[in-house]
């Protein structure tokens, strides 16, 4: 029963506010288990990156829409490392161009999911992926 | 179909006859595919239509004629015999350079209107040089911080002869400002210029998000927009309120249909509120909405939309103009409904979406492209959008006739019952005390984030059918060509941004920002002031300071 232990934060990276798919998401990872804090909207990478320490989160999924992944995602990834949330998983979801997911994974985000994921893709591969932080396998 | 009893009972007489033996050995033979059929967003679908389902119609009362009221078959008495829709599609991106060769490429392709599209910077009120802009500028849309900018964007375009539409909320009031101002730079009056604000921000705290200051201030900014467009702008449409964004964002198509129409009543509420006549400003709001994939459903939508809003002006606020009992409306087919996988079966999905806008009566369609889930659309994709409202208008045959759905027992019995469902939850609206409240205690935000939990969780078992995602998936089309928008936009527009603020008279921009704070914070019309602010070059995001100033700055309760 370690999925009572993992905590997700779902965030809205930057000034879309197209948070359907978030709350989708959310919703579906809520149902399966998890717990799962969601940030609301039109956050700045220091504010998911401040909110993911200090809910010692174990996984962070973001939903960008805007075209600005390229600047936001690697930025927080940068604030992850540097307040030593290294561990954090991070994915993501939205309008996200395929040619740009590779630099997106060597930044550090595990994984990126297209339009068109269904729940039990997104739900599945977080039980494989997230552990409890300090009990990682 | 104000049917005798005598008649009525014949006909359910032959109906049950019908069902005991033709549909009986049918149904031996060949089962249903489904225990149950219905509408993309869920309304239980019978097996035939017929006479019987409609005997309370009344097609004087109900279907009327069109052009009189209640206008269920269209507003206009010859509809697209007369004059097509106007073919209006949303553009904007990376600068205005940029965007000002896409409207004269779109103008010289048969294009009749422009609908201009502002990056996310602009729809929150943020100049492209802020911190929350990076990354953003000119990703979405175009950006606009100075007036300067606006009149690059409109450059050499006949803005007496074409009607803009502006997709802006927030700032509206200052973009509609850097447009008049624009074009009175260029010689027009202000009586020339036909267009679109947006400026529907209810919509925006239902569904697209972009937003500066809190509720009921975006209201008061909304009845000075009002009052100053009757004033000054007898061809502008201030307000276009919006269902397209509702139903983006999960809403069924009732729900879309009555969170726009409760929006609309706030906003006739805000006019009479603001002291204006009903008839003054009732026939400059339009309407803008969402046409999914479901045709029937959407056709009857806007029937039921046009009848509603016919009997709501009449009935609730007792206006007297036909013009005001009018629902003018634009529709953008559904970019929720694109798929990224086999993105050509988009180019299908949208024309069965903008045939349905067309049955359904609409003034004005932008069709999507096929590329769209993954940016914003290139050159090619827009063509041939366009040319599939171009195929519908000058090929289908479903221009010739007015309503052609018209008296079809399903399409009727199907605008009756829409419109139904639609009035109950506008009743529930009213109970809680109007839209502006409802929107306070988050109630069609909460609705509309369950109605679209529950579309994904019938996507998932399988309920509903997405070509090409849960059902006919792969092999996987040919990755189309997308559009990537130049990276050096971002910074050359911050260098415009700061020529501009070094070069203006800073002390006249400094002096009309506080001259519409003193203005906001006495509650006086602010929108004379805000044009002085654009005179004197003061940008989006300094006039917009003023009103977080002023008012204060919105926060969502985030709510899954």
């Amino acid at each position: 029963m370690t999925n009572g232990k993992i905590r997700i934060i779902i965030a809205k990276p930057g000034l879309d506010g197209h948070d359907r798919g978030a709350k989708v998401v959310a919703r579906a990872l809520r149902d399966a288990g998890f717990e799962v804090i969601y940030t609301g909207l039109h956050q700045t990478p220091e504010m998911i990156a401040s909110a993911a320490i200090q809910e010692d989160a174990d996984a962070v999924g973001l939903s960008i829409l805007s075209g600005a992944h390229m600047t936001l995602l690697p930025r927080l990834m940068d604030l992850l490392r540097q307040k030593r949330g290294g561990e954090i998983v991070v994915f993501a979801g939205g309008i996200i161009p395929e040619e740009d997911i590779s630099a997106l994974k060597s930044s550090g985000v595990s994984e990126i999911f297209p339009p068109g994921t269904s729940l039990d893709v997104i739900v599945r591969w977080v039980r494989e992926h997230v552990n409890p932080r300090g009990v990682k396998t | 179909m104000v049917i005798d009893p005598k008649q009525l009972e014949e006909l359910r007489q032959a109906r049950r006859q019908w069902e005991a033996t033709t549909l009986r050995g049918s149904l031996e033979q060949q089962p249903e595919r489904a225990p149950r059929f219905s509408t993309l967003s869920d309304m239980e679908i019978a097996r035939l239509y017929a006479p019987d389902d409609l005997p309370a119609y009344d097609p004087a009362r109900d279907l009327g004629l069109p052009g009189e009221y209640p206008f269920t078959r269209g507003i206009h008495p010859t509809m697209y015999r007369g004059r097509l829709w106007t073919m209006r599609q949303f553009a904007g991106f990376g600068s205005p350079e940029d965007s000002n060769r896409r409207f004269h490429y779109l103008l010289e392709h048969g294009q009749t209107g422009l609908s201009v599209a502002f990056d996310m910077p602009t729809l929150m009120g943020y100049d492209s040089d802020h911190a929350r802009a990076q990354g953003e500028v000119g990703r979405e849309g175009v950006a606009v911080d100075t007036l300067e900018d606006m009149e690059i964007l409109f450059r050499g375009l006949p803005l007496d002869r074409i009607t803009t539409s502006m997709t802006i909320n927030a700032p509206a009031n200052v973009l509609l400002a850097m447009y008049l101002v624009a074009a009175e730079r260029a010689g027009y009056r202000r009586d020339q210029l036909g267009g679109t604000t947006q400026t529907d921000m209810l919509k925006e705290f239902i569904a697209q998000k972009e937003w500066i200051v809190p509720p009921r201030p975006s209201m008061r900014l909304i009845q000075d927009m009002l009052a100053f467009g009757t004033r000054e702008l007898p061809r502008w449409n201030t307000i276009s309120i919006s269902g397209y964004h509702i139903r983006e964002a999960g809403a069924t198509a009732v729900q879309e249909l009555a969170f726009t129409l409760a929006d609309g009543i706030a906003y006739v509420q805000a006019g009479l509120d603001a002291g204006l006549a009903v008839d003054q400003f009732a026939p400059r709001l339009s309407f803008f909405f969402d046409c999914h994939n479901d045709l029937f459903e959407e056709i009857a939508k806007f029937r039921a939309a046009r009848r509603l809003w016919a009997r709501i002006m009449r009935e609730r606020f007792r206006a007297e103009s036909p013009r005001s009992w009018w629902l003018r409306f634009h529709t953008q087919t559904a970019g929720v409904s694109l798929t990224a996988q086999q993105p050509q079966n988009n180019i299908v999905r949208v024309t069965l979406q903008a045939l349905a806008a067309v049955l359904g009566g609409t003034q004005s369609l932008h069709t999507n492209s096929m590329d769209e889930t993954y940016a914003l659309p290139t050159e090619e994709a827009v063509m041939i959008a366009l040319r599939t409202q171009q195929i519908i208008a000058y090929e289908s045959g479903a221009t010739n006739t007015v309503d052609p759905l018209g008296g079809s027992y399903f399409v009727e019995a199907l605008t009756n019952r829409v419109e139904a469902e639609a009035e109950a939850y506008i009743r529930k609206i009213d109970d809680l005390g109007g839209m502006v409240r409802a929107v306070e205690l988050g109630y069609p935000q909460r609705e509309i984030a369950d109605a679209s939990y529950r579309y994904q969780q019938q996507l998932e078992r399988r309920e509903k059918i997405v070509v090409g995602i849960n059902e006919f998936a792969g092999p996987h089309a040919q990755p189309i060509q997308i559009l990537r928008i130049d990276p050096h936009v971002e910074r050359r527009q911050v260098e415009r941004l700061q020529r501009v603020r070094k070069e203006r008279d800073s002390r006249q921009a400094r002096r009309a920002l506080d001259a519409l704070q003193r203005a906001g914070e006495r509650g006086e019309n602010t929108m004379d002031r805000v044009v002085d602010c654009v005179r004197a070059s003061a940008t989006v995001g300094e006039i917009c300071d003023v009103f977080r100033t002023v008012y204060g700055e919105y926060k969502e309760p985030a709510i899954i």
